[in-house]
């Protein structure tokens, strides 16, 4: 059980785990936005079903939503892991999980951040003053142009902190895929504790890069904000 | 016949009456001035005119066109409401810059973004007289590069007339409150707008501020520009306006003359709203 072995098997768990991260991100960010849309809709049945839904989503853990996706269906999903398993040799799991595993845990994650991240969308897009949309109104701007031109990115200024504790929260999150059999990083590691106990830690160095990685985007992109006030 | 007419506007809030019938209108060239007490409808009456808030009842013709009817049959579509506004340009007490936008892209963002309105329009035509495809996009090319030079010179004009054209690369948060007023009033200028609307323009400034402001809304007026504005400057309004309008709880109480109105006021109201205003001159 070498270093270098060490390292192979780790980099490969962390693989999945990178896949679900930006997967995850994605799609949980144009969803967010329009989960936040409806939540601000002004027509109430939608707004409040919305809030309802978020409610929902943001009020029961995370592991218990990757059950339910993952279990309900259960048959399917496990139709879907053998049939690429025996056609095209895709395995994710050392007991069976396969794509289907990862499409239900990456469903799970990604209505589960786009629940998160419209609620910061919607405090973001609620804290620019009315001014800002009259102003752009008298200017002859059409709504999509307000939002795109003028709003958006005043409201990126504004949740950055926000939204960066939350992706940070992301990488870390990712770890209960091995709760339904994913081989992510930490499950990799605990694959060696028979043996050794060094690959924990091993393994924690890898967050810790990648979240430092991205620190220093998230200060970075801060920086380049900073030079208008809003 | 009047340039701008409004007839019998009404507007209310849930149970509060803000505008109860008001009739105003003014020639081309004209300055009016709205003073009043606070909560008097003077904001909601400029908001009304912009289209940014409707009318529950009441008619409005600009240069002959009917811009508002109450009684329509039919509400007017997003792109209909968006012509309309832009024949009137407002500017508002707290400047409602964009921060993310120098001074120079602030003017020229709005004559950018109708251009496209433009170039599409201009696309259309050409493929009606069925030119070749080459020829139209050349054509439009032409026709952009044009456009996009005007836009830029009207705004190099617009920031040397508010005296402002060492800035054109400055954001908002670099200036000072009358230097983002003058701005804004250059932004709304940038559109052409047939009347341009103030809402207490230097409300929101120090007195020192203040002047360098006025200045340019003076400067706007010998070009016999057709404005409304809103003030509390008495001093200001007498000597800029061709008429001042006071109104007090949602009706016009009285018009005429700027110096019958300060001057000679009838109405108790005014009589009262005047001596207020100059007792806190005297402090
Ligand atoms: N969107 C709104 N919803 C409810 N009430 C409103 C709204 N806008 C204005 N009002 C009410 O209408 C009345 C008139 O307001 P308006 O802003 O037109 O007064 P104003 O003459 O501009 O006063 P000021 O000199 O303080 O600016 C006020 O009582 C105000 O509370
Ligand atoms: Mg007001």
């Amino acid at each position: 059980m070498s270093f270098s072995y060490v390292t192979q098997s780790l980099l490969g768990g962390f693989a999945f785990t990178c896949l679900l991260f930006g997967l995850t991100l994605i799609m949980s960010i144009p969803l967010g936005l329009i989960i936040s849309f409806c939540s601000m809709s002004k027509f109430k049945p939608l707004s409040f079903i919305t809030k309802v839904f978020v409610w929902i989503i943001r009020g029961v853990p995370l592991m218990l939503q990757i059950f339910i996706v993952y279990f309900l269906p259960a048959k399917f999903w496990g139709e879907l892991n053998r049939y690429y398993y025996f056609t095209y040799g895709i395995q994710f799991g050392h007991n069976g999980a396969g794509i289907g595993t990862f499409i239900a845990v990456v469903i799970a994650f990604v209505i589960n951040y786009a629940a998160y991240f419209s609620e910061i969308f919607r405090g973001g897009i609620e804290s620019i003053s009315a001014g800002q949309y009259e102003a752009g109104k008298v200017l002859g701007m059409t709504k999509t142009q307000i939002f795109f031109k003028i709003v958006l990115l005043q409201v990126v200024k504004r949740i950055l902190a926000p939204i960066s504790n939350e992706v940070i929260t992301l990488v870390k999150d990712t770890a209960l895929s091995n709760t339904v059999g994913i081989i992510e990083i930490i499950l990799q590691a605990q694959l060696f504790t028979e043996k050794a106990i060094w690959p924990l830690f091993y393994s924690g160095a890898f967050y810790l890069v990648f979240v430092g990685v991205l620190t220093l985007l998230f200060g970075y992109i801060e920086k380049k904000l900073s030079y208008f006030k809003a | 016949m009047a340039y701008l007419s409004i007839e019998n506007f009404y507007k209310s809030f849930g149970k509060t009456e803000v505008l109860k019938g008001i009739n105003l209108s003014m020639q081309k060239g004209e300055v009016v001035s709205i003073i009043g007490s606070s909560g008097s409808g003077k904001t909601t009456l400029l908001r009304c005119i912009n289209f940014l808030e409707t009318p529950d009842n009441g008619v409005m013709t600009l240069d002959g066109e009917l811009l508002f009817n109450s009684n329509a049959e039919k509400k007017d579509g997003d792109m209909a409401l968006r012509n309309k506004r832009l024949n009137f340009g407002l500017v508002f007490q707290s400047f409602n810059l964009f921060p993310q936008y120098n001074v120079f892209k602030n003017i020229t963002l709005a004559p950018t973004l109708l251009l496209k309105d433009k170039i599409k329009a201009y696309k259309k035509q050409l493929q009606e007289e069925k030119l070749s495809r080459k020829e139209i996009s050349s054509k439009i090319a032409t026709f952009k590069e044009a456009e996009k030079k005007a836009i830029d010179k009207d705004a190099e004009e617009l920031l040397e007339k508010i005296g402002l054209t060492e800035k054109r690369n400055s954001f908002p948060c670099e200036l000072s409150g009358g230097q983002c007023q003058r701005v804004a009033i250059a932004r709304a200028l940038a559109l052409k707008p047939k009347i341009l609307c103030f809402d207490e323009p230097t409300s929101a400034l120090d007195p020192e501020l203040t002047g360098e402001v006025l200045k340019v809304i003076r400067a706007l007026k010998d070009e016999d520009r057709t404005m409304i504005i809103v003030t509390h400057e008495m001093g200001f309004a007498k000597n800029v306006s061709d008429k001042i309008v006071f109104m007090a709880d949602g009706v016009i109480e009285e018009e005429g003359a700027p110096k019958d109105v300060i001057e000679n006021p009838k109405s108790e109201k005014l009589k009262t709203f005047l001596h207020g205003v100059t007792n806190k001159d005297g402090e």
